[in-house]
């Protein structure tokens, strides 16, 4: 599985009210949430990004509320992948459950620039930056999460399990 | 090597008789919460599952209390889907208009959740069930679902950062001052998967409504879990609320942290977070000039009996500034009771304050209270981001009821001994 797009970049501590705020949580449905995606850090995000895309992000991306229309409207938006330097946890845990691809990796989240190209190899982990022909690896999921990602989020890996 | 509390009460729910930091277990649930913005998410991916059923009617309650009473024709929708699913579940604690109160007081105050049960609930501040010696943690809707099915949940283990509370607090200086001080000494990421663990002697001087504060911010400096020894007060406390039986969890005297803090209560302050991270702490005597428009003293933070009380003792007498507006939202049906019985209710109407049924609804900006561009609130609430309680120009000040009934009657930041 890979990803190919250009870079959104933003910094440390993303929140999850900024990426989707409160005010449109009375609903559920993830294309009307992708709507607002982002719009209170960067009003013209949901107007420039094109499917495939991708977020790079410092530290804490995804910290505050547990609300899964976060991950939910940036997988909707068409974002292939997060990468940052570190994750909030509840995020990370929703983004891996919802099959939203994210990756931690402190030298990619300094190094890409806004509008970068960059390609990534979930399978190894590899990060290449086309714009500055540089590559960077990424973290690998502990087997367990691998089997979550592989079935396509938590709920059709617990069926699988039976 | 020893384990910590929440390691232990981990490693019990997983069967197991040791587990590691950094291990993935599946532990049994004991509870699975859900609240009426996150459950009709969990309920559609209910719908994807093989199995339809839930695991006990008894362990999944639903609390309808972000957006209610329903603010929109939206919003009631979402409430009438988890309406409807509680009763085709016959699920036992499902509490809506009448019932209802802010999830984290309502759910301690129902007895749901005692000493040694490992919970799950999709919202983030579920970490606040730490004070009874509960492990608690805020996961997102699709876990829920999966909770709810199969009465379990994936979990790394986490390692922890021990805080060894000294000293006694001064007059004026609550659990709010107390965890704001934490996170602007860590930082918003300063626990990130990691137990927050408080002990110590100055754990006895800091009231149950104290510790369920601070175990609600522990999602503020990125912990997973924030938990407080089982101590006099905790057991009476839960042999007041619940009639369920509980387990006691203790650290190994040889357990492993990360980091250990030793915090003086009494060398503390009150402590404002000002825009627009939990982490930008300032003590009283550095808080400036800052003009206020609104105060919201409430939410699953701070709207129980205590905030309450202390509220009131600075408003009693007192009138809210000209051009502020005060709002308090005592966080369940049995608070606000109580608050009308011990007349606080009546001082903050004479006051010039308004009182609201229990709601989340100004602290995550949803309604009741949403700022203009420009506008500043002092508030009680747990996160001040950008555009949390409204327009991105606002600013939102984070601090103790104490601090917000004191900035109401002088319309900018101020400590209740700053009053005539």
């Amino acid at each position: 599985m890979k990803a190919n797009g250009t870079v959104f970049k933003y910094g440390d501590n993303v929140d999850t009210d900024v990426i989707i705020p409160a005010r449109y949580l009375n609903a559920t449905d993830g294309a009307e949430l992708a709507k607002h995606c982002m719009e209170d850090i960067d009003k013209e995000f949901i107007h420039k990004v094109k499917n495939g895309d991708i977020i790079v992000a410092k530290k804490n991306f995804g910290c505050g509320s547990s609300r899964e229309h976060a991950p939910l409207a940036i997988k909707c938006a068409g974002v292939s992948c997060v990468i940052a330097e570190t994750f909030a946890r509840i995020f990370y845990r929703n983004a891996i459950n919802i099959g939203l691809p994210i990756i931690e990796c402190e030298e990619a989240s300094r190094r890409i620039e806004n509008g970068d190209q960059v390609e990534i190899d979930f399978d190894s982990g590899v990060i290449y930056n086309r714009t500055k022909g540089e590559s960077y690896q990424g973290q690998a999921f502990p087997p367990f999460m691998q089997g979550i990602i592989k079935a396509g989020g938590l709920i059709p890996y617990i069926n699988e399990k039976g | 090597m020893g384990m910590t509390m929440t390691q232990k009460i981990l490693a019990a729910h997983a069967g197991l008789s040791e587990v590691k930091a950094g291990q993935l277990i599946e532990a049994d649930l004991d509870l699975v919460m859900g609240n009426d913005i996150t459950t009709p998410v969990a309920i559609n991916e209910m719908k994807k599952m093989d199995r339809q059923t839930v695991f006990d009617k008894d362990k999944v309650t639903l609390v309808m209390d972000h957006f209610i009473p329903n603010k929109d024709i939206k919003s009631a929708e979402n409430c009438k889907c988890c309406r409807e699913f509680a009763c085709r579940h016959e699920l036992s604690h499902y509490y809506d208009v009448g019932e209802m109160g802010i999830e984290h007081a309502l759910l301690p105050e129902k007895g749901l959740v005692v000493a040694g049960d490992a919970v799950i609930g999709a919202d983030s501040h579920t970490c606040t069930y730490g004070a009874l010696g509960a492990f608690s943690t805020g996961v997102g809707s699709t876990d829920m679902a999966a909770g709810m099915v199969t009465g379990k949940a994936w979990f790394k283990v986490p390692s922890a950062i021990r805080f060894e509370l000294v000293g006694k607090p001064s007059p004026w200086v609550s659990g709010k001052d107390v965890i704001l001080h934490i996170i602007g000494m860590i930082g918003v990421d300063g626990a990130l998967y990691k137990s927050m663990e408080f002990t110590g002697e100055g754990v006895k001087h800091l009231s149950m409504d104290d510790r369920f504060t601070i175990c609600n911010m522990a999602i503020e400096a990125g912990g997973k879990n924030g938990i407080f020894p089982v101590d006099e007060a905790a057991e009476a406390y839960m042999k007041e609320h619940s009639s369920r039986a509980y387990k006691i969890y203790e650290a190994d005297a040889d357990a492993e942290y990360e980091a250990v803090y030793t915090i003086d209560l009494s060398a503390l302050k009150p402590t404002v977070a000002f825009p627009h991270l939990p982490e930008n702490t300032r003590e009283a005597g550095d808080f400036g000039d800052v003009k206020i428009d609104q105060v919201v003293i409430g939410s699953c933070t701070n709207g129980r009996m205590e905030d309450m009380r202390t509220a009131a003792r600075v408003l009693k007498g007192r009138k809210v500034a000209k051009g502020v507006r005060c709002i308090i939202i005592p966080a369940t049906q049995a608070i606000y009771l109580q608050s009308m019985r011990e007349g606080l209710l009546e001082t903050f109407i004479e006051a010039g304050a308004v009182v609201s049924t229990p709601t989340c609804g100004p602290c995550l900006g949803g309604y009741m209270g949403i700022l203009a561009a420009g506008e500043r609130c002092v508030s009680t609430t747990n996160r001040n981001f950008v555009g949390r309680m409204g327009h991105v120009e606002s600013e939102v000040y984070l601090a103790s009821p104490a601090v917000a009934a004191a900035s109401a009657v002088t319309g900018k930041i101020s400590c209740p001994d700053e009053l005539e």
